[in-house]
C-alpha cells in the first residue's frame, strides 16, 4: 500500500432518484477536509441512470463525479456494489474513503475493507485531519484523518487512525454533519467508470421491496419532542404528540421508551437509533443515559423536563425543569397556543 | 430435511448493564466485568437452533477470545449447538474488525463444510457491525445483513431484510453469511440434554498457528487502526435551571428565559 496522499471520496447512496440527505451532509463536511489539505473531492454514484444526479453533487463541493451505471445496478445489492467500488478504489487511489453508516452504507463499507485489507471506522461522529505520532514505533504520519468514534456506550471519545494502508475509511451517522450550501456556480467533472458484470454479481436476488410506512424523518426537524421512561406510557406520549402538533415537531423516544413498548423502533433517538440535530430537542421524562445523549448533542438547544433532581440529562441540557410532564407540559402547550393566539 | 452446516459466530461481552473499566491504553479491562453472550449473537443462535429443528442442521459455534469466552461457548452447547470452537491466542490480543474477521475467516475454512454462518448485526461494546461483511469478504461468499426471518428453499435463502424505510425480500445462494438482528430470534432457554452434552462436549481450543493464520494479519501488528487518543466527553450547556412558585410560574418563566436568548416556542403556523 502506498502512503502517497489521494483524493478524498464519498459514497453517495440515493432512493427513488434522489441523494440521500447524508450522503449531502457528509459531502459539506469531507469539502472542508478535503480543502484543509489540498485535496479533490469525488462522489461516487453507482446505480442506474444516475447521471443525472452528478451536477447536484458538485453543486454540494464534489470536483469530480464517478458513474457507474448499469441496468443490473438499479437495486443496491452487496456483491457487485463491493466489486465496483473495490476495483475502482484499486486504480484510482484515492487516500480517504466516507460512507453513511446507514444500513447500505454498513454493509457495502466492510466488505470493501476487506477487500482491500485497509482499517475502517464505524459511527463516527466526528472527522478531522491532523498528524498522528505512533510513540512505539517512533514513526509521524502528517495530514491523516481522525475519526472520533463514541466508545463504551458513549462514556468516553476515541479517536481513531489508520496510519499505514490505504484508503482511510470511516462510516459516518446520518444527522451528524450540516448540510452544506449548494452553490450552483461549482464545476466539476462526470468519469464514467465502465461496468462489465460478473458471475457472482447476480448472487443475490431482490425479489421485493416494501415501503414502511409511517416512517419517523427527523432530516430537517427544527424542533423533537422526546419522551423517555418517566413519560409513563401510551397516554403520556400522546401528551407529547400533543405538544409536538403545536409546535410543528417531530416526536422521538428513548430506548428505555421504546423496550417498554410504548413506541416503535423507528422513533428511537441516540446509539443504535436515529442521531438528531434541531434546533431544539426537548427531553421529557428521559434520564440521559449516555448512548441516549450521544445522539443529541448535536441539538442548538436541549431542554429537559425531568421530575428526578439529579437525572444526568440535566448536565447536558441548556434549560431544565424538575417536575412532572403531566403537570409540566399541559400548561406549556396552554401557554404557547395563548401567546400565539 | 435439508441438512445444512450452520456456523454461529459468538462473542462474550462485558454486561452492559454492569460497570466497565478502561485501561490507561484505552482498551477494555474484561478480566473484571461479568459476561454475556453479545445479545444479537444470541439471536442468530436461536436462528440457528430454530433451522436445525426445520431442517435438520448441525451447528458449530465458533468465538475468539480469551480461554474465559469458554463459558460462552459452553452455553451455546447447552442450548442446542453441536460442536463449539474457541480461537484463543496470546498473538491475537489488539486485533480490530478486519484482523479478527481474518482470524474467523481461517478457522472457518478449517471446518470440513460449511453452508450458512450466523452471526449478530451487531456487538453491545465495538457496535461496528462489520466482522460479519468482512468475513463474508474474506470468504469469497455473499451477505445479507439487517435480516429479521429467513427461510432454507432448497440451495438458497429467502430473508427480509429490514432497512431504515423499506424491507427488501432476498433470495441468496448458499454458502452465505446473514447477520440478525436483535431480538427477532427468541434466544433458547438451556436444555437437559443440552446441558448434558454442555459438562461432556469438549470446546476445541484453537491457536494461530492450528488455523495457520498469517501472523501478519492478526492482533495488533494486523490491525490497521489504532487508538490514536481516548477523552472524557465534556458538554458544553448552560445547564439553567427553571424554578418558580407553581407550575403555572415555571412555564412562564422557562418560557421567557427562552425568548431573552432569542428561541421562540410558537405555534406551528404562527411563526
Amino acid at each position: 500500500m502506498n502512503r502517497e496522499q489521494g483524493g478524498i471520496w464519498v459514497y453517495v447512496g440515493h432512493s427513488g432518484g434522489q441523494i440521500d440527505r447524508s450522503a449531502v451532509e457528509l459531502l459539506g463536511k469531507a469539502r472542508k477536509l478535503a480543502d484543509k489539505i489540498g485535496a479533490d473531492l469525488s462522489a461516487i454514484l453507482i446505480g442506474f441512470g444516475v447521471k443525472s444526479l452528478s451536477h447536484e453533487l458538485i453543486s454540494y463541493g464534489a470536483n469530480r463525479v464517478y458513474i457507474v451505471d448499469h441496468e443490473r445496478l438499479a437495486n443496491y445489492t452487496t456483491m457487485p456494489y463491493a466489486r465496483l467500488l473495490g476495483d475502482l478504489i484499486r486504480v484510482e487511489k484515492p487516500g480517504i474513503v466516507l460512507f453513511s453508516a446507514d444500513a447500505n452504507g454498513r454493509d457495502l463499507a466492510p466488505r470493501i475493507a476487506a477487500r482491500l485489507e485497509t482499517g475502517l471506522t464505524a459511527d463516527c461522529v466526528d472527522l478531522d485531519i491532523g498528524d498522528f505520532e505512533d510513540k512505539e514505533y517512533g514513526n509521524k504520519y502528517r495530514n491523516i484523518l481522525l475519526q472520533v468514534v463514541p466508545a463504551f456506550g458513549g462514556n468516553v471519545m476515541a479517536t481513531i487512525v489508520n496510519p499505514e494502508r490505504r484508503p482511510q475509511m470511516a462510516t459516518v451517522r446520518p444527522g451528524t454533519f450540516e448540510m452544506p450550501d449548494k452553490d450552483l456556480n461549482r464545476r466539476g467533472e462526470v468519469v464514467p467508470f465502465d461496468v462489465e458484470l460478473e458471475e457472482g454479481d447476480n448472487a443475490v436476488e431482490v425479489l421485493e421491496v416494501i415501503k414502511k410506512e409511517d416512517t419517523v424523518n427527523f432530516d430537517g426537524a427544527r424542533i423533537v419532542v422526546a419522551g423517555g421512561r418517566g413519560v409513563g406510557g401510551i397516554r403520556g406520549f400522546n401528551l407529547l404528540r400533543e405538544l409536538a402538533d403545536v409546535l410543528g415537531a417531530e416526536v422521538g423516544a428513548s430506548r428505555a421508551a421504546v423496550e417498554a413498548g410504548w413506541i416503535s423502533l423507528d422513533y428511537m433517538v441516540g446509539l443504535g437509533g436515529q442521531t438528531v440535530r434541531p434546533d431544539i430537542y426537548i427531553a421529557c421524562g428521559i434520564s440521559g443515559a449516555m448512548h441516549h445523549i450521544m445522539g443529541v448533542t448535536n441539538s442548538k438547544i436541549i431542554i429537559a423536563i425531568n421530575k428526578d433532581p439529579n437525572a444526568p440529562i440535566f448536565n447536558v441540557a441548556d434549560y431544565f425543569i424538575v417536575g412532572d410532564i403531566f403537570d409540566v407540559v399541559p400548561k406549556v402547550i396552554e401557554r404557547i397556543r395563548l401567546l400565539s393566539s | 430435511m435439508i441438512d445444512v452446516d450452520v456456523v454461529v459466530l459468538l462473542k462474550q461481552v462485558p454486561d452492559p448493564k454492569e460497570y466497565i473499566r478502561i485501561r490507561e491504553d484505552g482498551t477494555l479491562d474484561r478480566e473484571k466485568a461479568r459476561s454475556i453472550i453479545n445479545p444479537c449473537d444470541r439471536s442468530a443462535l436461536g436462528a440457528a437452533i430454530e433451522a436445525k429443528e426445520k431442517y435438520g442442521a448441525k451447528i458449530t459455534a465458533i468465538s475468539m477470545g480469551p480461554l474465559k469466552a469458554e463459558d460462552a461457548l459452553r452455553e451455546a452447547l447447552a442450548m442446542g449447538a453441536d460442536e463449539a470452537i474457541l480461537i484463543s491466542d496470546r498473538r491475537l490480543r489488539g486485533s480490530d474488525t478486519l484482523a479478527t474477521s481474518y482470524v474467523l475467516h481461517r478457522a472457518i475454512s478449517k471446518l470440513e463444510r460449511y453452508d450458512l454462518i450466523l452471526c449478530g448485526v451487531e456487538t453491545t461494546d465495538g457496535g461496528t457491525g462489520q466482522v460479519g461483511p468482512e468475513v463474508a469478504e474474506y470468504l469469497g461468499i455473499p451477505q445479507i445483513t439487517c435480516v429479521e426471518e429467513f427461510k432454507i428453499e432448497g440451495e438458497s435463502i429467502e430473508a427480509r431484510r429490514t432497512l431504515e424505510s423499506k424491507c427488501e425480500r432476498l433470495k441468496v445462494r448458499l454458502p452465505t453469511l446473514l447477520t440478525i438482528s436483535n431480538g427477532v430470534y427468541l434466544p433458547r432457554n438451556t436444555t437437559f440434554s443440552g446441558i448434558m452434552k454442555a459438562v461432556k462436549g469438549r470446546v476445541q481450543t484453537w491457536s494461530t498457528a492450528f488455523i495457520e493464520a498469517d501472523e501478519n494479519k492478526v492482533g495488533s501488528a494486523g490491525s490497521p487502526t489504532k487508538i490514536m487518543k481516548v477523552e472524557k466527553v465534556t458538554f458544553h450547556r448552560k445547564r439553567c435551571a427553571i424554578g418558580g412558585a407553581d407550575v403555572e410560574a415555571v412555564t412562564a418563566n422557562l418560557l421567557d428565559k427562552l425568548v431573552e436568548n432569542g428561541i421562540s416556542l410558537v405555534e406551528h403556523g404562527n411563526e
